[in-house]
């Protein structure tokens, strides 16, 4: 049984000869601190209880959001989950609107109407992150059908962890897709975790999406999530195709979590030495930092960027301190399109 | 003017607004090729195509999922969901996604879309293909909610739904799809949260909604004749917006409120309109305000047990009557 598994599992190289030149690299090693910066940044100012309700982080999954979203191009669509932050900051969203909208602020990308969970910047391409697991990959179905209708180019692209592929949606949306042969590409953030519970214990095969893609009659795909130019060119070869009218792909990224589910988790459940293991031997930033050296980037270049994303994110910090909380008029507008809340004459 | 049934009314209604805008497009499970398990579709593939009259597996997330992301893009999709049950199987995306997306978004999000669905009995299909499930659908923030009781008016509710900017759920009445009714040649579009006075009258104010209409309607001719009674009945015809004006007027004439309802008992949609009504026109009340419903039970399928169970046009009558003679 075992050894069924591990073949099954055995993962499907992606071999794409996309040249990454060292703008790209600059760009995609930028993403990731990015992230990184403002997901700790976001996590301290939990402990300061200047963020209040839940959020869900992607320190230590930097790599999938910085890669796909650098496979991406401008038009190209964003649907995300709860744990979103990382893929509204890829897409080019500033992140004073993020910590902004974390925090409750005015100056917030929702002005504090919709939270953590809920970041969406139609104006960046992403068209929402939702909190019902599942939900929104029949939506991103529903885009990539109107450009499959509408002759448009662009690609949708949906991210979604691992507890994900146990939920009806994610099977109706793979079918749907696939029949409809729809322009939108799957990515599976396998951060080996459902919440609490490890994703092997709940699932009838060992990669949760890669190991449900022949259903569907898709590719079975597994890369490494922990290295951008690996999701990278893996993104770029499912949008290309996707654009090209070749239909959906289903991708599996191996990444990691380094922060429990949510603000209430402490991760107590993982084994011992799991996290160390993984921020010392498989960490994005340090895996792409190398890189670069190795690439011949100059040290300059790297610090530069290093620095200049800490000035950001301390800016963004203090300009949301000291903007003024959520307006209070806008407790009843827009709940419909005629800018207000009115159910009867 | 032409004599139409309610099912022939649901395919004019669709085709008027597709022919009109190529941006309306039309998905659901056998809807296209079989025009419809009630052939309320019927030629709509024929006149649009396959690329805007989708036939969908059996997958009511996958369809208000994929109605959603082509809406919010651009597109004014109508999705059907075959029996009005089956909202319950998708109620994430009526609840949740498709209410709540412009509102968190803080306005960036659109959501232009009509979900269709039988609803209602009387047709002996049991407890899972009978219910009257609207007021799922009203006690939703950000929703918009039609019943339309007859042929015209589906046509032109539904040319308001298509062409709402906001997310409407239309539902058609199972029970209806038979019967018939004038429907004027060329472009109809109605307006939603408007009700209608179907007939008036002085002695008491009757609310009813879609096969409850004519229900009520017959009530009052049995009142009229055997009694003297001369009740006013009103098509509520949309839920959300609700044209309390209209009712609110009508109590003030008459002075006695009924609602005859097809959901069960609990929160049905009469329970509201009671309150603002007691809430606002108190004091223009002889009575105590009456809802008819359907019983706080699961629909049976057996013929004689349904028909006890919803609102008659007997029990409707004789309840109007007792009331009134206090």
């Amino acid at each position: 049984m075992a050894n069924t598994i591990t073949q099954t599992s055995a993962p499907a190289l992606v071999v794409a000869d996309e040249q990454i030149d060292e703008a790209l690299r600059l760009r995609l090693y930028r993403l990731q601190v990015e992230i990184r910066e403002a997901e700790q940044r976001a996590y301290d100012l939990f402990l300061q209880s200047l963020v209040k309700g839940t959020s869900h982080l992607s320190l230590g999954q930097e790599a999938v959001a910085a890669g796909c979203a650098a496979a991406m191009q401008k038009g190209d669509l964003s649907f995300c989950t709860y744990r979103g932050h990382a893929h509204t900051i890829a897409r080019g969203v500033p992140i004073e609107k993020v910590l902004g909208e974390l925090m409750g602020r005015d100056n917030g990308l929702l002005r504090g109407k919709g939270g953590s969970m809920h970041l969406t910047s139609v104006e960046h391409g992403v068209m929402g992150s939702y909190a019902i697991i599942g939900a929104h990959l029949p939506i991103a179905c529903g885009a990539a059908w109107r450009a499959q209708y509408k002759g448009d180019k662009d690609v949708s692209v949906c991210f979604f962890g691992d507890g994900t592929t146990n939920i009806g949606a994610f099977h109706e949306a793979l079918n749907f897709a696939a029949i409809w042969k729809l322009p939108v590409v799957f990515v599976c953030e396998n951060n080996l975790y459902m919440e609490y519970t490890p994703i092997s214990e709940v699932t009838a095969v060992a990669d949760p999406a890669a190991g449900r893609a022949s259903a569907y009659g898709l590719e079975s795909i597994i890369a490494d999530g922990q290295d951008a130019d690996v999701v990278y060119r893996t993104a770029k070869v499912a949008i290309d195709k996707a654009r090209a009218g070749g239909g959906p792909s289903l991708l599996e990224f191996r990444t990691y979590r380094y922060s429990g589910h949510s603000r209430a988790d402490p991760a107590k459940y993982r084994p011992a030495g799991e996290l160390e293991y993984w921020k010392q031997n498989r960490d994005a930033i340090k895996i792409y930092r190398q890189r670069l050296v190795d690439t011949g980037v100059s040290q300059d270049k790297i610090t530069a960027i290093e620095t200049e994303v800490k000035a950001i994110v301390d800016q963004a910090t203090e300009t949301c301190k000291a903007a003024p909380p959520s307006s209070l008029d806008i407790l009843y507008t827009d709940v419909y399109a005629d800018g207000g809340w009115a159910w009867r004459n | 003017m032409a004599e139409l049934t309610y099912r022939d009314a649901v395919a004019r209604g669709i085709a008027q607004e597709m022919a009109r805008d190529s941006d309306v497009v039309f998905l659901g499970e056998d809807i296209a090729k079989a025009g419809g398990v009630f052939k309320a579709t019927v030629g709509l593939l024929e006149q649009f195509g396959p690329m805007r009259v989708r036939d969908t597996p059996i997958s009511e997330q996958a369809i208000l999922g994929a109605a959603m992301g082509a809406a919010m893009t651009g597109l004014k999709p109508i999705a059907e969901i075959m029996f009005s049950d089956f909202i319950a199987v998708c109620f994430d995306y009526i609840a949740n996604e498709f209410p709540k997306s412009r509102y968190m978004t803080n306005g960036q999000a659109k959501c232009p879309l009509v979900v269709r669905t039988a609803n209602g009995g009387s047709v002996r299909f049991g407890a899972q293909h009978s219910q009257s499930v609207e007021n799922w659908c009203m006690m939703i923030p950000g929703l918009k909610v039609v019943a339309p009781s007859n042929p015209r008016d589906v046509v032109g509710l539904m040319a308001a739904a298509v062409r709402d900017p906001d997310p409407v759920i239309f539902f058609e009445h199972k029970g209806l799809y038979a019967a018939k009714g004038e429907v004027e040649d060329g472009e109809i579009v109605d307006t939603l949260g408007s009700a209608k006075i179907v007939r008036p009258g002085k002695d008491a104010t009757i609310l009813a909604l879609a096969l409850m209409v004519p229900r009520a309607l017959a009530a009052a001719e049995k009142l009229q004749a055997e009694h003297g009674i001369n009740c006013e009945v009103i098509d509520v015809r949309s839920l959300v917006p609700i044209d309390t004006q209209t009712i609110l007027a009508s109590v003030a004439r008459t002075s006695r409120l009924f609602t005859v309802e097809e959901n069960p008992r609990l929160c049905g949609w009469g329970a509201e309109l009671v309150s603002i009504v007691v809430d606002e026109a108190f004091y223009s009340l002889d009575g105590p305000p009456v809802r008819i419903t359907t019983p706080h039970i699961p629909l049976p399928a057996a013929e004689r047990l349904e028909d006890l169970a919803i609102p008659s046009v007997e029990r409707i009558a004789e309840t109007v009557r007792r009331s009134l003679a206090g």
